[in-house]
């Protein structure tokens, strides 16, 4: 899931640069240069064509309409399926839980991620082995993640259980209870988000010029000011995008709640997409679903959008 | 925060020093390790015995892993996601650089604008759009076939953007140098065009690779049966069975589904940083 | 194979103001010929334009005599050396020499014969597994360098080829690449920005700036018959004084304390711009007459490179023999200078020369 979110993201550079070597262009080598346009660009051009813009502006002209259980447009409505939509507590309180978790789960894996590739950037013996395996969590895919966790969560054999009944805690039947199952997922999330996180902000601090440290070192200016001062202002466009990245990727959660808590329990995990799953799929209520589909794209659009605009001018030190 | 610094007079204090590091280090390694390790160990123990709440047992073996395989379609599951990802990258890889090849080195009408098409559709996540393109390739005939789970995965905006980029970085005067021998776009791309872009390719490979190995959600929305049904939905499958209390084997069956991306992980890890890197910040 | 370039010019697309106008000259076979000009000055786009990598907004390019304006490259017969050398760094040097033979499809043996012998051409010969990365700045020229041979076109075009070297380097290819062009009787057409390296190494020179050719000739009319103050100023080192002076009926006022005769009667403007060799001028240190005091002095060895202001805040540049003694804030006496160029103050143009040595007497009117 954390891969498939890149395509939103990697865009560093400006999306408008000019590249190409101007060349001298005959009419014949136009011609010839124009099939290869259309041999190379085609085919990319008709698949995001058929699965990807087709697909939004279906999605939109359903969001306007009341459908029947087989997904067809019956009757127009406006935008009443939004007005509804945003009247409807459950969705509310669905796109709370959502906000919630989106947040946890940035702020949670940056700082973790941070920690862990301050901490490998030591020079110590067999450190190339703990660099390793801080970002094994890479290769973990979605369902195992959630076989391991649902281990540990579990009320009777799990390892919490377990430290909470050795140190005589309340019991927390993590995915059971309401208060705690969107944390149950924070978790896992951020677990799974680590790995990853961990390589990106790892090169980043591995890439910067030891000059600065060692001025820095001269001038007498402590560990913990290089830190702040010098390597994470320069590190900014990195952990920039790394938080978009985990942001979209945390709105687009889908698997995880599907295979620990089904969106449960009360609706505590029941996140924008799983929302739309379930509307659509379980409930056949396609013209709401596409609704909420729209909602989910305009967010994810608006934090990409953001993201061109601030990586355009570099965020910086 | 790494300076190899000049050893200090007090060697207690640098001996405390670098305890206290080695320490953090398996703190953090236990953090992230905790729930591989636990998941590893239990798939090695009877269920009888993890059910009690034991973390130690008497008859470590591999009969869960046994009872994985002979008992569950779990190997089915996994060639089923290793066919799926591997034409998913395979094409990825190549309709990627084509397209990447086209906005960089070709000229024609509307390039810029129909780049931005390109940019545009990452900004579209494919979660918000699974209600059309469900009913596109249920009317297409692909549905619980391996067609509906790689047809609408056979590019991305993403990898043309990043092999753009990477194409972009190759100095001008390569192709003038091979304009002036007279080769041609097909050539050009072929030969030099991706030999030196090969860092990229790799990461894009294995970017592409795993994020179809990780696909959850559609595919459970277009597969019905064991045929073609992918690893990751495979997983879930086990564990609403009857099977969902015999924790030693759904923990050997994650084992076997995890250890080959690990492997593929840590064998790539260097064109792994590389390519991350230069898709992140350059 | 001669080359002929009929008011070529240049524009981008989406842009008005032209990079190249007027280009016109004709290359002669077997001619070491140079393109010079500061960076910008749209040299490199030329080269490209008869390469045929960009294309020709108008004018006329010809090739043998032949229109060549939409010609691809490849079918130009022409190899092209690059500044940064575009190697392959996936292939070893054998391969990037053959390279472009391979594209061609020429037959093995073919490939491998010229292979082998450009490279021995150049004493690349034990290197050829090598890959770039594995290679000094200066052998990596020379596989460039190679590959040019290789191909076995007459017409060989060079992108600043040896300003990446270091300055030692630099000076040693530059004789080698003089001599390599005469033994294949190669047609060069070398770009560079360096006045030095199109001194030693053209036949002739063509000095582009402002979009515009400003003069094509050999080296030593350049020096010596400059056609603009453009030109005078772009070779010599140290540079050539640049000084403005007010024409009277039979003098050029410089200075209050620095004045030269007339002889030319072809000066009517009221002002006009005096061009001065450093080493014409001739000096005497002491400040009795003196018109000049030193401001910095440069030791170079043989010869002493003397900065001084004139009365009125003109400076001068001057080339002395190393034995004189001189320091800063020293006052000095011009006493004689050898020849002048006299140049338009609007359109630099070249107005007159004036030789032969103009002596104490009348340099100096006014003193101190």
């Amino acid at each position: 899931m954390m891969l498939e979110s890149l395509p939103q993201n990697s865009n560093s550079n400006d999306p408008s640069a000019q590249s190409a070597p101007a060349q001298l262009l005959t009419t014949a080598q136009w011609r010839k240069d124009n099939l290869y346009v259309a041999l190379f660009l085609g085919p990319s051009l008709l698949i995001l064509s058929v699965f990807v813009f087709w697909p939004m502006i279906k999605t939109l002209y359903l969001s306007l309409f009341l459908t029947d259980n087989l997904g067809h447009a019956s009757e127009f409505v406006g935008i009443s399926n939004y007005v509804n939509l945003f009247k409807n507590p459950a969705y509310l309180s669905s796109l709370g839980a959502t906000l919630i978790y989106v947040v946890a789960v940035s702020i949670l894996t940056i700082v973790l991620g941070m920690l862990l590739a301050v901490t490998a950037q030591q020079r110590l013996q067999g450190i190339r082995f703990f660099r390793t395996i801080f970002s094994s969590t890479m290769g973990i895919s979605v369902s195992v993640a959630a076989i391991f966790w649902l281990f540990a969560f579990n009320p009777s054999v799990g390892v919490f259980a377990q430290i909470s009944q050795a140190l005589h805690l309340p019991e927390i039947n993590w995915l059971a209870d309401p208060h705690f199952a969107l944390l149950a997922i924070v978790m896992t999330t951020v677990w799974m988000n680590l790995g990853f996180t961990f390589l990106i902000l790892f090169g980043a601090l591995q890439q910067l010029p030891a000059s600065l440290f060692e001025a820095a070192e001269i001038a007498g200016v402590g560990k913990t000011k290089q830190f702040f001062k010098i390597s994470l202002p320069l590190i900014s466009p990195t952990l920039f995008f790394v938080l978009v990245v985990t942001l979209i990727d945390a709105f687009k959660s889908f698997g995880l709640i599907d295979l620990m808590t089904v969106g449960g329990p009360n609706n505590a995990t029941n996140l924008l997409v799983y929302r739309v799953y379930q509307d659509a799929f379980l409930n056949g209520n396609y013209g709401l679903a596409s609704t909420e589909s729209v909602v989910l794209t305009v967010i994810i659009a608006v934090i990409t959008l953001i993201q061109f605009k601030l990586l355009g001018k570099r965020v910086n030190y | 925060m790494e300076m190899s610094r000049p050893a200090t007079p007090t060697t207690n204090s640098a001996n405390a020093k670098k305890v206290g590091q080695y320490v953090l280090l398996l703190i953090l390694t236990l953090l992230v390790l905790g729930p591989f390790i636990l998941g590893l160990w239990t798939s090695l123990m009877p269920t009888a015995d993890i059910s009690k709440g034991a973390l130690w047992s008497s008859h470590i073996s591999l009969d869960n892993y046994v009872t994985a395989i002979t008992t569950t379609p779990m190997l089915r599951y996994l060639l089923n996601s290793l066919v799926i990802s591997t034409i998913t990258m395979l094409f990825q890889v190549l309709l990627c650089s084509i397209s990447a090849y086209a906005f960089v080195f070709l000229e024609f009408k509307y390039r810029k604008q129909l780049f931005m098409l390109f940019l545009i559709t990452m900004m579209l996540p494919f979660e918000a759009e699974v209600i059309p393109n469900f009913s596109t390739v249920r009317s297409m005939g692909l549905l619980n076939h391996y067609a509906a789970m790689v047809i609408p995965f056979l590019t991305a905006a993403f990898g043309t953007f990043m092999l753009r980029q990477s194409f972009m970085q190759m100095p001008i005067e390569l192709k003038e140098a091979a304009d002036i021998e007279g080769l041609s776009h097909l050539q050009f791309y072929w030969r030099l065009a991706l030999p030196y872009t090969k860092v990229s390719l790799m990461t894009l490979a294995a970017y592409s690779f795993l994020s179809s190995w990780n696909q959850y959600l559609w595919p459970m929305l277009t597969t019905f049966s064991d045929n073609f049904r992918p690893v990751q939905d495979g997983l879930r499958q086990l564990q609403g069975q009857e099977s969902f209390n015999n924790w030693g084997m759904i923990q050997a069956s994650a084992a076997i589904v995890v250890i080959p991306t690990l492997i593929i992980l840590f064998v790539g890890q260097h064109y792994f940083k590389a390519g991350l890197n230069e898709g992140a910040v350059k | 194979m001669t080359i002929t370039l009929e008011q070529l010019s240049k524009t981008y697309e989406g842009s008005h103001q032209p990079v190249l106008k007027d280009i016109s000259v004709q290359i002669n076979e077997g001619e070491f010929f140079v393109i010079v000009g500061p960076s910008g000055c749209g040299k490199s786009t030329l080269l490209r334009m008869i390469a045929g990598l960009t294309g020709i907004s108008s004018g006329k390019l010809m090739i043998n005599g032949e229109v060549a304006n939409q010609m691809p490259p490849k079918d130009r017969a022409l190899s092209m050396v690059f500044q940064s050398y575009a190697l392959f760094p996936f292939m070893n040097v054998a391969e990037n020499v053959g390279f472009g033979l391979k594209s061609r499809k020429l037959p093995k043996d073919e490939i491998n014969h010229r292979v082998n012998e450009a490279l021995a051409m150049v004493n690349l010969s034990e290197l050829r597994d090598r890959k770039p990365k594995e290679l000094s700045g200066g052998q990596r020229q020379r596989v460039a360098l190679a590959r040019a041979i290789a191909s076995e076109a007459k017409i060989c075009l060079m992108d600043e080829p040896l300003s990446n070297l270091d300055a030692q380097l630099r000076a040693k290819m530059r004789i080698e690449l003089k001599q390599l062009q005469r033994n294949l009787g190669l047609t060069v057409i070398y770009v560079t920005h360096d006045q030095v390296e199109a001194m030693t190494m053209a036949d002739r020179v063509m000095v582009l700036n402002d979009q515009k050719v400003q003069q094509v000739d050999t080296p030593e009319n350049l020096y010596q018959h400059p056609h603009n103050s453009f030109v005078a100023q772009f070779f010599g080192t140290p540079q050539i004084n640049l000084l403005t002076a007010n024409v009277t009926q039979c003098e050029l006022i410089i200075d209050s304390a620095l004045h030269l005769p007339i002889t030319s009667s072809r000066i009517n403007n009221s002002k006009v711009l005096i061009g001065i060799r450093p080493a014409d001028v001739r000096i005497r240190v002491g400040s009795q007459g003196a018109n000049a005091r030193v401001a910095a002095v440069s030791y170079l060895g043989d010869q002493l490179v003397i900065t001084a202001d004139l009365n009125d805040s003109q400076t001068i540049r001057i080339v002395a023999g190393s034995q004189m003694q001189v320091a800063p804030d020293d006052l000095i006496k011009i006493v004689g200078i050898k020849c002048f160029d006299v140049f338009d103050i609007n359109s630099k143009e070249l107005i007159s020369i004036q030789k032969g040595d103009v002596n104490d007497a009348r340099v100096a009117a006014a003193e101190f």
